[in-house]
């Protein structure tokens, strides 16, 4: 009799599995204990172990494919044992892990068992009713129309229905939130790069979902540098001598333009089940207005001047407030930059505009006592701090990004290479 | 508005349309001298005499067929079955010549007649006695099939079947005959495709006919308690489907539940189903879900027989499911 070989929760926050590499092939001989598959679950790459002693007799999950924990990958029995796969239809979705029933003390060691379905870990919590392990959002079709109509992100929702069901009620609580996160509106423009579709890795898609479940909405994070800005501001000086007007937003956006072209890993946006990974480098630059706020985007600021920039944002700030831009002038864009550095503030944290991946709050340009080589000195320092969208960017990428941003910043003159 | 029995009902609407029209007859058994196995023909032999109320043997097939006869050369029958059990020996004269006759004869055969009688469970009849077999009859193109709740529209829904210039198979309700309802006196006509919202809700949408829609609205006001409430589109008409009707309905709601006393395998509910998924989908919150008598062979036994058929109990749970306030 073939029985179905699962797969198998290898990590304790596992819930779907992608069958890296076949190790056994259909036909060969297995027994039991032994390595058949290399399996990547959200952690880490593991190997898939025989229960039994037998024949593989179909595989079901083919390399490149995913499976929920507990679904059949394949099966295993007698030689030569007809399997009408087809018929064995896949498993229902596991049951969430169950939690522990009253903290316990940990052991002091523990033996680490060598199959990994075993591995040792602290148990986890229990899992709250979360959108299907396939990666799947399961939603009922008003639902899903509901939320088309409005624009909103059904992947950022937590659904109330049976197993997670994002139903009527939940997007109507969703909507009366306030602000949807909108759906990306892409404006075609012409000669310009089609962002390409990553699929989600496992493990981006399982820090997608837990992100969103402990922060609904955007999750955010945020990162805080301090950048020294008297090589910057001569840029200004520069400009004035060349009678052309430069503002420290202006560097700001170009620095953050060229370092986005240089972590194109930043230059993503998440799309619910993938990510768009964007060919051109478009900043939003957040402009206060009347009752309001509105981000219009430089378009490929990294291949513009400093002198072009400052020219379009001017020119875009000025319409921005006359409120006489085009839909297609503000939306679009990976990034946007927020300044109240006018306004005196030292720093503060923005929220991301979707469907940006991150947002830079600039504070103010102000002479402050610093320690440079042992000594007191007094150099103009600037706070920037990004907010960064966990479900497609992770801290130390955030981190490497503002590096580059300060290193452009306060060696302005590698803006030209 | 008088407040007469269902049985009452139909029987005005007889009268009246005998009255109204020389063509029109009764043949079936019982009818004439014992004035109906349940006395919806009470009076009418002594009023139109033994021509136009006809005693016939026990012969579903051979008075059916004679009625089919009577309905090709121009006169308007209306067939009774004793119930609707019985009549499954007359299928064939229903089927392959009422409802075929108009097509085959390329429009030069019409066949204007009306084929009525008690369906669903009786109580404590057992399984050759107690079926809902509606759903048979809605199967085939050229029969109209109704079913009325009330006995307003029992009324108004056979006097429109006997203008009707098509075969129409009536379905009434055996445990309806007796109840009590507002039926307007005089002409009083309920058009034959229209269902009905008997009970206005906005949380979910019962759908249902004949005996049921009584279950349904019980259990919709015990809903309503709970601070749920229930629409209950009653169809009256199972084939042609008001379709229109239905998926109003389920927009405003966005659930559904419909519920029907025969068996759920092939039942008008599934048709209903079909209806509503192919055009409402983008407005279903929930699977739509079925309330039907259970897949087996009705008992005599009182308990199996209360546990085999729909209730309020068990549209009251399919509700709260599709409204997610249930564990599913």
């Amino acid at each position: 009799m073939a029985t179905a070989i699962q797969m198998p929760a290898l990590s304790p926050t596992m819930k779907e599995g992608k069958i890296t590499r076949w190790l056994k092939k259909e036909g060969d001989k297995i027994s039991s204990g032994e390595a058949i598959a290399e399996c990547e679950t959200d952690k880490s790459n593991l190997e898939i172990e025989a229960y039994e002693d037998g024949y593989l007799l179909a595989v079901t999950v083919k390399e490149g494919e995913s499976a929920p924990v507990g679904a059949p990958i394949g099966f295993i029995g007698q030689k030569g044992e007809k399997v009408d796969v087809k018929a064995a239809a896949p498993a229902p979705a596991p049951a969430p892990a169950p939690a522990p029933e009253a903290p316990r003390p940990a052991p002091a060691a523990q033996v680490v068992p060598i199959r990994p379905a075993a591995a040792a870990s602290p148990p986890p919590p229990p899992p709250p009713p979360s959108p299907a392990p396939s990666g799947r959002v399961f939603a009922s079709p008003l639902a899903r129309k509901m939320a088309h109509d409005q624009g909103l992100d059904l992947a950022v929702l937590q659904g109330s229905g049976p197993a997670g069901r994002i139903v009527k009620r939940d997007v109507e609580a969703a909507l009366s939130k306030g602000p949807a996160p909108r759906a990306p509106v892409p404006a075609p423009v012409a000669g310009r790069r089609q962002p390409e579709v990553l699929p989600l890795s496992t493990m981006r898609k399982v820090i997608a979902q837990r992100m969103a479940e402990v922060k609904p909405g955007v999750p955010h994070f945020y990162l805080t540098i301090e950048v020294e800005m008297d090589e910057a501001l001569k840029i200004r000086e520069e400009a004035k001598a060349l009678e052309s007007k430069v503002s420290v937003n202006d560097i700001v956006i170009k620095a953050a333009a060229v370092a986005l072209r240089r972590s194109p890993k930043m230059n993503r946006t998440f799309q619910g089940d993938h990510v768009l990974q964007h060919q051109n480098v478009d900043v939003g630059m957040a402009v206060a207005v009347e009752d309001g706020l509105i981000t219009p985007v430089i378009l490929d600021a990294d291949q513009k001047t400093l002198g072009q920039i400052s020219a379009e944002a001017r020119e875009l700030a000025e319409r921005a407030r006359r409120r006489a831009l085009k839909p297609q002038e503000y939306s679009g864009g990976t990034i946007a930059v927020s300044n109240l550095g006018m306004y005196g503030i030292d720093s503060f944290v923005a929220v991301i505009n979707p469907p940006h991946a991150s947002i830079l709050a600039v504070g103010t340009v102000a002479e402050r006592a610093v320690v440079r080589s042992g000594q007191l000195s007094v150099r103009k320092m600037m706070s920037v701090t990004l907010s960064g969208d966990h479900r497609v960017i992770d801290g130390a990428l955030g981190a490497e990004y503002l590096r580059e941003l300060k290193a452009l910043l306060e060696h302005p003159m590698r803006l030209l290479f | 508005m008088p407040e007469i029995m269902y049985r009452e009902a139909l029987n005005q609407a007889l009268a009246e349309e005998m009255e109204r029209d020389r063509r029109v007859f009764l043949i079936g058994e019982e009818v004439g001298k014992y004035q109906g196995a349940f006395k919806v023909s009470q009076g009418l032999l002594d009023r139109f005499g033994s021509a136009r109320v006809v005693d016939a043997p026990i012969s579903e097939l051979g008075f059916t067929g004679l009625g089919i006869g009577a309905a090709m050369i121009g006169l308007r029958p209306v067939v009774e079955m004793m119930t609707w059990n019985f009549a499954i020996l007359a299928m064939d004269q229903i089927v392959n010549n009422a409802a075929k006759l108009r097509h085959m004869s390329g429009g030069q055969l019409r066949c204007p007649i009306v084929f009525r009688g008690p369906g669903g469970a009786g109580g404590r009849l057992s399984s050759q006695h107690s079926q809902a077999l509606e759903s048979n009859y809605t199967n085939f193109p050229g029969l109209k099939v109704i079913a009325p709740a009330t006995p307003a529209d029992a009324k108004g829904m056979l006097k429109s079947a006997i203008r009707d210039e098509n075969p129409v198979v009536m379905f009434e309700g055996e445990r309806l005959y007796a109840l009590k309802g507002e039926v307007p006196e005089g002409e009083h006509l309920v058009p034959l495709g229209k269902a009905d919202v008997k009970r206005e809700g906005k949380d979910v949408t019962f759908i249902t006919w004949s005996r049921m829609y009584y279950f349904c609205e019980q259990a919709a006001q015990e809903l309503q308690k709970e601070g749920i409430s229930a629409e209950i589109l009653d169809l009256r008409t199972l084939r042609p489907l008001d379709e229109e009707a239905i998926v109003a309905s389920v927009k405003k709601t966005n659930r559904a539940v419909v519920v029907e006393e025969g068996w759920p395998h092939s039942g008008v509910g599934a048709q209903v189903v079909d209806v509503i998924q192919s055009r409402a989908f983008d407005w279903l919150d929930a699977p739509v879900l079925r309330v039907t008598g259970l897949d087996v062979n009705m008992s005599y036994a009182a308990n199996l027989e209360n546990a085999t058929q729909p209730d309020a109990e068990k549209i009251k749970a399919a509700a709260k499911k599709v409204l997610y306030v249930e564990k599913q």
